[in-house]
């Protein structure tokens, strides 16, 4: 029946097109996944939060499985996310750092003194340069860094337990 | 009490459409009077309720019933009354309360204006319209129900978004509603036909006014937004190929290319199916820009909060009514006829022409607002497709249409010769493409798309003017038919918008300054005097308010106040533009963030021709109801009256 | 002056704002960053372009990218410096490349096969229809 063939093309694209409607439902579009996993976290070498001088560097943390967390004394996720960082810190499964984004070293150490520190350090990024070497668009966000100092993964919003054990756990297991 | 109320009118709505969606058919098939003459009577009965619940919910909002809770989302005491009922339509469920009562509106009209058409057609038509609104007013009831309540109520309301609280928000979206539900009309006349098997040069031209009334309504609504975005965004755009603007936009360019095709079908009894295709697929743009909106599927500032859930109700009712209308026309398309042979070179094939290129470029807009979506589902990354790539993308497709626009007018039926219509036209061409080419030069400023926006503008008015002088030759004035001074009017319009969109884009002026209180700037001819800043306060918001005296050649045209404001209840800034419109050009000054001590960020605009961009979509629509009163028409409704 | 004070009390929460961009020198580097950042998405709030955005990080980036400008980085660069750190996805004009091949090649490909698709079913009717006399054929 070639000539019915031809009338059914408009259904055919229909149901392609509701396809991948109904795919979308599940995805959201405003998270952006970030271009640097599997790439080298970007290099840095700032003040640390709380101490008058020393520096916290990138570089310093070869060899070591971190995570470091983006944060900021006005974000209200952030708020969320901390007693979390808190838990995982004192149960020693992974090393935290820190990094202020784009706050007040006043606010910062208030912030800490409010929630508790799980941070081992934490690097001030005052004007948020460093921010943009990492891609980030919101707070908080987090990056997990292996040994050789590439980003394995980039939690995007806050890191809650299911995150945790999920996502975070599994690969950190993996690169022990 | 009277949102319960509202909410039982809706479930009283509901059922009387499930009769409506069910009994006219088989009354139909059948050949049974008493059900098909059932439909109208349901119709008219639903849209009594549907008022009643779209009335209790305004009333809710005017007594600022905070115990509702859609109310106390959406409005707040402080807010003026006109924004107060608007806000209806401010949230996602008010919204699809505003779409059903507008499907309801245009089912009793097609029922008062159908007493020309055959009972099992016009059976078949409410029917249709009657499933449409069992799928919203199900979804309404299920998962959108604007009358649930709030316990314990809310002291006050969360107020209306500021970016709402403006004249557009009473005008844009029910113009706009009624322009997406009105293609619901084209569509069921085009199922009516499928199902009948009755699809020929009568059914074309009874559909044909209904499509247009809808496209009237469209064009305007999309220009009441694009006019709202313009001064109420604060940065003098006004069109972004935001996923939602594309989404009003491709039914427009669907429903243009209907018209056209229409023509064809009621002129030669041809293209029948890809006519019914077309009205097919300007409807299902409607819903798919409904779902788009408040799916969550693509971000967009226009979305409604947005809810998966929700969206796969929408997606499923989508596929209902498209799949099912695409499998009816897949089933019943062999059957129909090919109708009347014309020419490859004929006014036919230009008009098909032209459906071909708006259908090219709604799939092109289509394609782009979509294709991130397509990629992340592939798990292929993630892009934006923005304005830079439709800007490249549309132009060069729509360009060949407005050319063929000037040499349409003149081809005749059947068979004419192209080459001989071009030498004919030749004069014009030249003409158009040597002011074209000159006119960018004495304006200031040349470049290639000021030239092109020119020349088709001009290219568009001087065919026009010829075409209307040729046929002033052979009748008079008023012998000319309604329908082709309409056409006329129409294509006006669209030169107009071109020339709009060319000449603000190719030379508007934008300056960013410091200014403090006394400071003047020179900018194109006009002196602009910043006088200060004062506050003020307006019912809802405390506003910073600045006053900008423009002069030229030392007399004073203008004073204008743009405003910072703050509303108090959600804590949001807003700015709030000042323009000082005129024919040939805009003045418009946005008050920025205060500098230093006493000097504030000002952003100056001086925009040519910007409002030629409304007036042409004015223009369009005003073309649009000229030809809807042809003679045809009056006609026919007084045959049908004078029957009994 | 008092109710000004309140003003500006009011206005505190808009700190967020308080960053935006002192009106620079128009220029050719400033028109430059016009240029750019209007062909670049503000990833906060992201139906803004960079350059009509307020969101601190639209700021923060439109400074990063005048100071590229001013260092002699080109525009090609200053965009890779972006992507490279947000994606694809910071990019209004989508990049052309074999994924983004159908959506910059495909509206032409609609235009031309619907064309086409136009000419051969007016030919393939004309063949199959009986010629039909004359009409009226007023416009």
């Amino acid at each position: 029946m070639k000539p019915t063939l031809k009338y059914l093309l408009p259904l055919a694209v229909f149901m392609a097109l509701a396809g991948f409607l109904a795919v979308g439902l599940h995805l959201n579009p405003r998270e952006l996944p970030s271009p640097l996993i599997d790439k080298p976290a970007p290099a840095f070498s700032l003040p640390k939060l709380g101490e008058a001088s020393g520096k916290f560097s990138s570089e310093d943390m070869k060899g070591k499985i971190w995570l470091l967390n983006v944060w900021a004394s006005w974000c209200s996720a952030c708020r969320e996310e901390h007693p979390v960082l808190v838990e995982l810190a004192k149960s020693g499964q992974v090393e935290l750092y820190g990094l202020d984004y784009k706050d007040t070293d006043a606010d910062g150490l208030a912030w800490l003194k409010e929630g508790g520190n799980p941070y081992r350090a934490i690097a001030v990024d005052a004007d948020g340069r460093v921010g943009i070497d990492y891609g980030v668009y919101g707070v908080p966000e987090t990056y997990l860094i292996d040994k050789a100092g590439i980003i394995r993964y980039k939690q995007i919003g806050p890191v809650t337990r299911e995150v945790w054990n999920e996502k975070l756990l599994p690969l950190i297991k993996g690169l022990r | 009490m009277i949102p319960e109320l509202g909410h039982l009118a809706l479930i009283l709505a509901l059922l009387l459409a499930l009769v409506q969606g069910v009994f006219p058919f088989i009354g139909a098939a059948r050949g049974v009077p008493m059900w098909m003459q059932l439909g109208l009577s349901v119709a008219r009965g639903q849209f009594v309720f549907v008022s009643i619940a779209f009335c209790s919910l305004s009333y809710a909002f005017y007594a600022n019933d905070f115990s509702v809770l859609y109310v106390a989302e959406h409005s707040n005491s402080a807010l003026p009354l006109q924004y107060r009922l608007a806000a209806l339509w401010g949230g996602h469920e008010g919204s699809m309360l505003l779409w059903a009562s507008i499907l309801a509106l245009w089912t009793v009209g097609v029922t008062l204006f159908s007493r020309h058409l055959p009972a099992e057609f016009r059976a078949r038509i409410i029917g249709t319209m009657g499933l449409i609104s069992i799928g919203f007013l199900l979804f309404i009831l299920l998962a959108s129900d604007p009358f649930e309540r709030l316990i314990p109520a809310a002291m006050d309301g969360r107020d209306l978004n500021p970016l709402l609280q403006d004249p557009g928000m009473v005008f844009h979206p029910p113009v706009l509603y009624m322009g997406y539900v009105g293609f619901s009309v084209a569509f069921a006349f085009a199922i009516a036909a499928l199902l009948g098997g009755q699809l020929d040069r009568t059914w074309a031209r009874w559909t044909r006014p209904w499509t247009t009334v809808a496209w009237v309504f469209l064009t305007v609504g999309i220009a009441f937004g694009s006019k709202w975005a313009y001064y109420e965004l604060g940065w003098g755009g006004w069109w972004f190929w935001d996923a939602v603007e594309n989404a009003s936009f491709m039914p427009w360019l669907v429903g243009t290319a209907l018209i056209h095709s229409l023509a064809v079908t009621e002129k030669r009894d041809a293209f029948k199916l890809w006519t019914v295709l077309l009205a097919i697929f300007a409807f299902s743009l409607s819903l798919l820009g409904t779902f788009l909106v408040r799916s969550g599927v693509l971000t967009s500032v226009h979305a409604f909060a947005t809810d998966p859930r929700r969206g796969l109700f929408i997606l499923v009712f989508l596929g209902l009514v498209i799949g099912g209308a695409l499998t009816l026309f897949a089933l019943r398309a062999p059957r129909v006829g090919l109708g009347g042979k014309f020419d490859l070179q004929s006014r036919e094939s230009m008009l098909l022409a032209n459906n071909v290129i708006l259908v090219a470029a709604a799939g092109s807009v289509m394609l782009g607002t979509l294709y991130p979506l397509f990629l992340d589902a592939l798990g292929m990354g993630k892009i934006s497709v923005g304005p830079p790539y439709f800007d490249t993308v549309f132009v060069p497709i729509m360009t060949p249409a407005l050319f063929l626009m000037g040499l349409a007018i003149f081809a005749r039926w059947k068979k004419t010769d192209l080459p001989a219509l071009a030498l004919r036209l030749k004069w014009a061409l030249g003409v158009s493409a040597a002011t074209a080419l000159l006119l960018p030069l004495v304006l200031g400023k040349w470049t290639p798309m000021i030239a092109l926006g020119l020349l088709l503008a001009l290219w568009i008015v001087a065919t026009a003017a010829i075409n209307l002088r040729e046929r002033l030759r052979q009748q008079s004035f008023t012998s000319l038919s309604r329908a082709y001074l309409g056409m006329l009017l129409a294509h006006l319009g669209v030169a107009v918008f071109i020339t709009g969109v060319t000449l603000v884009k190719g030379y508007e002026i934008e300056r960013d300054l410091s200014m403090k209180p006394g400071d003047t700037t020179q900018i194109g001819g006009y002196v602009f005097r910043f006088e200060g800043v004062s506050d003020t306060a307006g019912p809802n918001y405390q506003a910073a308010r600045g006053v900008v005296r423009i002069s030229r050649d030392n007399k004073e045209i203008a004073i204008l106040s743009p405003e910072k404001r703050l509303y108090t209840v959600q804590n949001m800034p807003m700015t709030e533009a000042a323009i000082d419109a005129g024919l040939l050009r805009d003045l418009y000054v946005s008050l920025g963030e205060p500098v230093g001590k006493d000097a504030w960020a000002l952003r100056i605009y001086i925009k040519p021709f910007a409002h030629w961009i409304w007036a042409g979509c004015m223009l369009m629509a005003l073309g649009g109801l000229l030809a809807l009163s042809d003679r045809r028409y009056r006609r026919e409704r007084a045959a049908a009256e004078a029957t009994p | 002056m008092r109710r000004f004070l309140l003003l500006l009390v009011l206005l505190t929460p808009l700190w967020a704002l308080a960053g935006e961009t002192l009106p620079a020198e128009n220029s050719a580097s400033e028109a430059r960053l016009k240029a750019l950042s209007q062909e670049l998405r503000c990833l906060v709030c992201q139906n803004q372009t960079l350059a009509d955005s307020n969101a601190p990080l639209a700021e923060d980036l439109r400074n990063e990218i005048r100071e590229m400008i001013a260092k002699g980085m080109s525009d090609q660069e200053i965009t890779d410096y972006l992507v490279a750190r947000y994606g694809d996805f910071v990019r209004y004009r989508p990049p052309v490349k074999s994924q983004t091949a159908l959506l910059w090649v495909g509206p032409f490909l609609l235009l031309a096969g619907g064309v086409a698709a136009l000419i051969l079913a007016i030919r393939r009717r004309n063949r199959l229809l009986p010629d039909t006399p004359d009409e009226e054929d007023e416009a």
